[in-house]
């Protein structure tokens, strides 16, 4: 696959935001999370398909994409869950099997990953014995906010109340690097709001967090950092505004009968180009000379020009339509 | 946290491994609790056999024949105790197959727990189990005063069921890494009763016609049957039951290992 100039420049973010985070550390402290060409086949499905990334102790880091970029096939060999086909991972300068027992990386999974016949108080009695140091059950429990529902088999707990078991598990151990994989789905606004604001009053304290999602909002909220994945691939890595600054521009929307993609290919100043119907949407970073190519050259008629927010980035980025692929559009 | 002042770092040397590969009392005692929660396992594992006994072990037409160093009902009581040792522990090692399907083996690898020690806790577990439906039945034949031999025999006998009945914990992790949950408690009972049946648990080997016969020497509870009931026979022992048991806990250890590292992937 070729390398479009998006991921040009993702490079040169990539070692800006990873030399930022590092937030005043010595030198020596390892990175939280170390992958280097990293790829996983699951046959002939390239999941991961040669990921760069370097997360530093403290930096709270969204993993975006949509579903099958490869975020679940990534964070699975970040916690040691499966082997990399090929590529380097290291978490805190060891072996993610190494970390996860040292009490160093702990995880909140999608679903699943709870025992129904077990009470929310044994569940996370279970697992603090597992830990060479654990913090105290009734203290997690609270923070959790389960104290209440403590004698509560977790079978008949709410899907919202698993969820915050699932988040006091996953503290018990005070790890360095709390990694949360589609941590919100399945839940309201409400839940998802609290949900992220106790991760980020969490955090507050020093914790590295990494997290996939595929909302956007998200992302935007409460990560420093977006790493932009499709087809197992990075596209993108920096800060909200930085993603946002990527798939700037605006869309210019006209009518033009009898448009053919030969004829707008060549527009000067457009990224990507859309035909349906008579309608033609063209993305660009320099909007001005595509109106006024448009308006001067064809019969175009009814122009709107819309700028783009991050839900158009995220879509420029990551969907198929995107630079990068064959199907249309160039840069 | 630590009496360490806060260093700006992750504090990484501070972070131990736990011993025996997270091997420890409280989860184990955890999990027996899990066991005993559940009302159908119970039921298989105490209500059962004991049922089984007061029904075979206590008739009065042919109880109080003599076998070997004691009487029938106490070869009885030894048959019964082994078959409910050999569902606990079957069903007790069956465990993880529910434990996969929750996604809850994949939840321990998000912690420090060893695959040793996790097949450690669910053996022992088993065990327990196991031990019980020995003693349950071992205590009822006692107050019914039938079953009659020394009570060094008694212990030997119960002590041999119940350590053979391991080689049923290896079946049942085995069973539980290969067979989907819905399923698996059911048709470990299906398994068992034709694995009793083959090895003589319920009728002697020897009155089968010589075809069954030679084929249910072969299989894994054959070897196992004849040997708990030899302290009380003092027949000898025939150098096919041994390996007949080693055999067959090699195939279940091996199949259960194999299976289990083919289960790293997602579940």
């Amino acid at each position: 696959m070729p390398l479009p100039g998006v991921i040009g420049q993702t490079r040169a973010m990539t070692i800006t935001s990873a030399a930022s985070g590092a937030r005043g550390t010595s030198g020596t402290t390892p990175l939280a999370v170390d992958l280097t060409a990293l790829h996983k086949n699951f046959g002939h499905v390239h999941a991961v398909n040669g990921v760069d990334l370097q997360i530093a102790s403290g930096e709270i880091v969204a993993i975006l994409g949509p579903n099958g970029a490869g975020k679940t096939s990534t964070i699975d060999i970040v916690l040691g869950l499966s082997q990399p086909t090929s590529g380097t991972v290291s978490v805190y300068g060891m072996h993610p099997r190494h970390a996860i027992s040292r009490g160093l990386v702990s995880a909140v999974m999608q679903t699943g990953g709870l025992l129904k016949d077990l009470t929310v108080r044994e569940t996370v009695e279970y697992t603090a014995s597992l830990f060479s140091h654990s913090q105290p059950v009734p203290e997690v429990l609270s923070s959790a906010g389960i104290t209440e529902i403590a004698d509560r088999r977790v079978g008949k707990c709410s899907g919202g109340e698993q969820q915050r078991l699932r988040f006091a598990l996953a503290l018990l151990c005070d790890p360095e690097l709390l990694i949360l994989d589609e941590p919100t789905s399945g839940m309201d606004v409400e839940g998802r709001r609290t949900f992220w604001s106790a991760i980020r009053k969490d955090a507050e304290q020093g914790r590295t967090v990494l997290f996939a999602t595929h909302y956007l909002e998200e992302a935007d909220a409460y990560a420093d950092r977006i790493v932009l994945l499709r087809h197992g691939l990075i596209v993108a890595d920096g800060t909200a505004a930085e993603i946002k600054s990527m798939a700037s521009g605006r869309t210019v929307r006209v009518t033009l009968p009898g448009a053919s993609e030969a004829m707008l290919t060549g527009i000067p100043g457009a990224d990507s180009v859309e035909i349906r119907g008579d309608t033609v949407l063209v993305h660009a970073t320099d909007s001005d000379a595509v109106a006024r190519y448009l308006l001067t050259q064809t019969i175009a008629k009814d122009m709107e020009i819309t700028a783009q927010g991050i839900e158009e980035a995220f879509l420029a980025l990551t969907g198929d339509s995107a630079p990068g692929t064959a199907t249309t559009g160039a840069i | 946290m630590s009496t360490v002042p806060s260093t700006i770092g992750p504090n990484l040397s501070g972070r131990r491994v736990p011993p025996l590969g997270g091997f420890n009392l409280t989860a184990l005692k955890l999990e027996i609790r899990r066991l005993t929660r559940n009302r159908r396992t119970i039921i298989i594992a105490i209500v059962l056999p004991v049922v089984l006994f007061v029904a075979f072990g206590l008739n009065k037409k042919y109880t109080a024949e003599p076998a070997g160093h004691g009487n029938i009902s106490a070869f009885v009581m030894i048959s019964v105790a082994l078959y409910g040792a050999v569902l606990s522990t079957t069903f007790g090692g069956a465990m993880v197959s529910l434990e996969r399907a929750q996604g809850w083996s994949r939840q321990l690898r998000l912690t420090p727990l060893s695959p040793v020690a996790y097949i450690a806790m669910k053996i022992l577990t088993a065990l327990v189990l196991g031990g019980c439906s020995v003693a349950a039945v071992f205590i009822v034949g006692d107050i019914s005063h039938k079953p009659s031999m020394s009570v060094g025999l008694w212990i030997a006998s119960g002590v041999s069921v119940w350590i053979g009945s391991l080689l049923f914990a290896a079946f049942g992790l085995f069973l539980g890494y290969l067979l989907p949950a819905e399923n698996v408690m059911q048709l470990i009972g299906l398994i068992l009763a034709a694995l009793s049946f083959m090895g003589g648990l319920f009728i002697p080997v020897s009155q089968f016609a010589q075809g069954v016969q030679d084929v249910a020497k072969w299989t894994p509870l054959y070897g196992l049957n004849e040997l708990v009931h030899t302290p009380l026979l003092g027949n000898g022992v025939d150098w096919t039951w041994p390996v007949n048991v080693i055999a067959w806990l090699i195939i279940f250890t091996g199949g259960a290992a194999l299976r289990m590292r083919r289960d790293t992937g997602r579940v």
